[in-house]
């Protein structure tokens, strides 16, 4: 599990998130939703240790061992392009391994397993500038998972996605959560996408939870609306709901 | 490849083919310039002369009294001494590289050049004599880097971009004072200007001994964090979420390039583009990874310094010409070359 306790952060004099509370139980789906600025990334950036903040962020033990309790895969992750697709995901080894020390073999067999189960094991040996978007996503994810972490934190992880490639991957997402019981946290654009696979949503505005609870429960015309505007429409079908985009004056 | 991993996966190395050719390059070209120079030695002589030198070891070289003091005096140190400051500015480069994560970073980036320039400039302007020159020099070069990191912290926090931006502006104004002095004091011009232009002639075994352990600190520093440089081509924000101390190895390994650059420049002056071509030539050959760009950085700088000052010696012979000359005369053609030939094969 992964837990925010009063987490606030403060750029400048300007806070940006917070004070939030909230919790990811083990083997949950948690979606972080809201419009952009609302503090999605800077609360998941928290947890990993990458902005100073007040507050408690962790794997609820207290103390966080960096890269071997929370996998982040950020939004804009950088990818350079010589590298083979193998040779990035073992970076996610880094760290198992220790100061002084390089990979062993386990390393190299927990960086295949990874390879196989993003379903890359065909493309470990081609370069990353040679990946498609959604492959390049891919070996995002498989690097994360040879962190072997019990939480994982993604940051938009279908942001540079068509609709296809975004199913595709939170789908295997998905799978793994339920075979390894992973923790997911995930801050996410689509709404309809969000509502589809987490098992809980955190609606953000401004930094503070605005609401929280199933699916249906926040996803609904007036809290949309509260948060993004108007131009929101809700429709429901036997999947839950869909949230769709409505221009004002056909509304 | 065994049998159920991943296709191509294996942490990144050196093969044992390149080691052997970068090894037995950097022992032909110690012979070369050992056997070339202004003096004609007889090849038998000198080859028996070094054999002699071992232990144990026994043999009639023929070799007048002179020809050993020029074989093992001035040869033999020149050559040692170009060895390791082609390693150390090759090495350091690549390790700047690495943690600024740009490719045209290079050891003199945060102002170790125009620091040490400065210092010279001062001591001869002084006039004190020119063994004076490494010290002050030395102390000019680290003056100014301590200040560049001073600064960032100052303006900027830690990113990578204020540090080179200070490094930019401390080098300025450390240049605009060098200038000043020169022009009030055209008398050592001359003397500053060519300890600028990079120079090996006066080097005896005294500069090696003083050179020796910064090039041992920074070679040690570098190796160590080589795979961490890997990591680093992630970002700063990947990195730290991968569990790398991202503050730490750069300041470890920018201080230990740069306290062995600032060692090199004393002795030897500023000797140029090395510490660019060298490793970048490395890396368009072998590929992205430091864990093999920065141990055959260390070869193939010290094999280039060592050609490089080769031709100082003889191109123009009775007179030499100053190394660092030779470094971007040569070295430019043949980084545009090497550049040209594998952009068009990718």
């Amino acid at each position: 599990m992964i837990s925010w306790r009063e987490v606030s952060v403060t750029f400048g004099d300007r806070r940006v998130v917070g004070p939030v509370s909230l919790e990811a139980a083990d083997g949950e789906w948690v979606g972080l939703i809201g419009p952009n600025g609302a503090g999605k990334s800077t609360l998941i950036k928290t947890a990993v240790g990458l902005v100073p903040y007040e507050g408690y962020a962790g794997i609820g033990d207290g103390k966080r061992r960096a890269g071997l309790d929370i996998a982040w895969m950020p939004q804009r992750p950088h990818l350079p392009d010589e590298m083979s697709v193998a040779n990035y995901v073992l970076l996610g080894r880094t760290p198992h391994i220790g100061y002084l020390g390089s990979e062993a073999k386990h390393d190299l067999e927990a960086t295949t397993l990874a390879l196989e189960r993003a379903g890359l094991a065909d493309l470990a040996d081609r370069s990353l500038a040679t990946l498609s978007g959604g492959e390049a996503q891919r070996a995002v994810l498989a690097r994360a998972l040879a962190q072997e972490a019990p939480v994982l934190l993604l940051d938009e992880p279908t942001s540079s996605l068509d609709i296809g490639h975004g199913l595709e991957v939170l789908e295997m997402i998905d799978r793994l959560r339920i075979a390894d019981g992973l923790t997911v946290v995930t801050a996410i654009h689509d709404l309809t996408l969000a509502g589809q696979f987490a098992d809980r949503l955190v609606l953000l505005s401004q930094g503070l939870v605005a609401c929280e609870g199933s699916p249906s429960e926040v996803l609904t015309e007036e809290r949309l609306r509260a948060s993004y505007g108007h131009g929101i429409k809700v429709v429901h079908d036997g999947n839950g709901p869909i949230v769709i985009p409505s221009r004002k004056d056909h509304d | 490849m065994k049998a159920g991993l991943a296709p191509g996966l294996a942490a990144p190395r050196i093969g044992a083919r390149r080691w052997l050719s970068a090894v037995l390059l950097v022992l032909l070209v110690m012979v070369a310039g050992l056997l070339i120079g202004s003096v004609a030695l007889p090849t038998t002589g000198v080859v028996g002369a070094m054999l002699d030198r071992l232990p144990l070891v026994t043999v009639e070289h023929g070799l007048t009294p002179t020809q050993l003091d020029v074989l093992f005096e001035i040869r033999a140190p020149r050559l040692v001494m170009g060895a390791m400051v082609g390693a150390i500015l090759a090495v350091a480069g690549a390790g700047y590289q690495g943690v600024f994560r740009n490719p045209l970073a290079d050891p003199y980036l945060l102002g170790v050049a125009a620091g040490a320039g400065l210092g010279a400039t001062l001591i001869i302007g002084l006039g004190a004599g020119t063994g004076w020159i490494p010290p002050f020099a030395f102390a000019g070069g680290l003056a100014s880097v301590v200040l560049t990191y001073a600064l960032s912290r100052t303006v900027g926090g830690r990113t990578t971009t204020s540090l080179i931006l200070a490094g930019v502006a401390v080098a300025a104004f450390a240049t605009a004072i060098q200038t000043f002095l020169l022009q009030r004091n055209n008398d050592t011009l001359r003397e500053v200007y060519s300890w600028i232009l990079g120079r090996l002639t006066t080097i005896g075994w005294s500069e090696v001994g003083l050179l020796l352990p910064y090039a041992v600190v920074a070679t040690v520093a570098l190796m160590v964090h080589r795979r961490h440089l890997d990591v680093l081509a992630l970002g700063d924000e990947e990195s730290a979420a991968l569990g790398v101390d991202v503050a730490r190895v750069r300041l470890l390994v920018v201080g230990a390039a740069t306290l062995a650059t600032a060692a090199a420049v004393a002795v030897s002056g500023l000797i140029g583009f090395v510490g660019i071509i060298v490793p970048h030539t490395v890396r368009l050959v072998t590929g992205w990874s430091y864990r093999v760009i920065i141990p055959l950085s260390l070869a193939y700088g010290a094999v280039f310094l060592m050609l490089a000052d080769l031709g100082a010696r003889t191109l123009v012979t009775p007179a030499e010409l100053p190394i660092g000359v030779v470094t971007a005369f040569v070295g430019a053609p043949f980084f545009l070359l090497v550049l040209r030939s594998m952009r068009g094969s990718s």
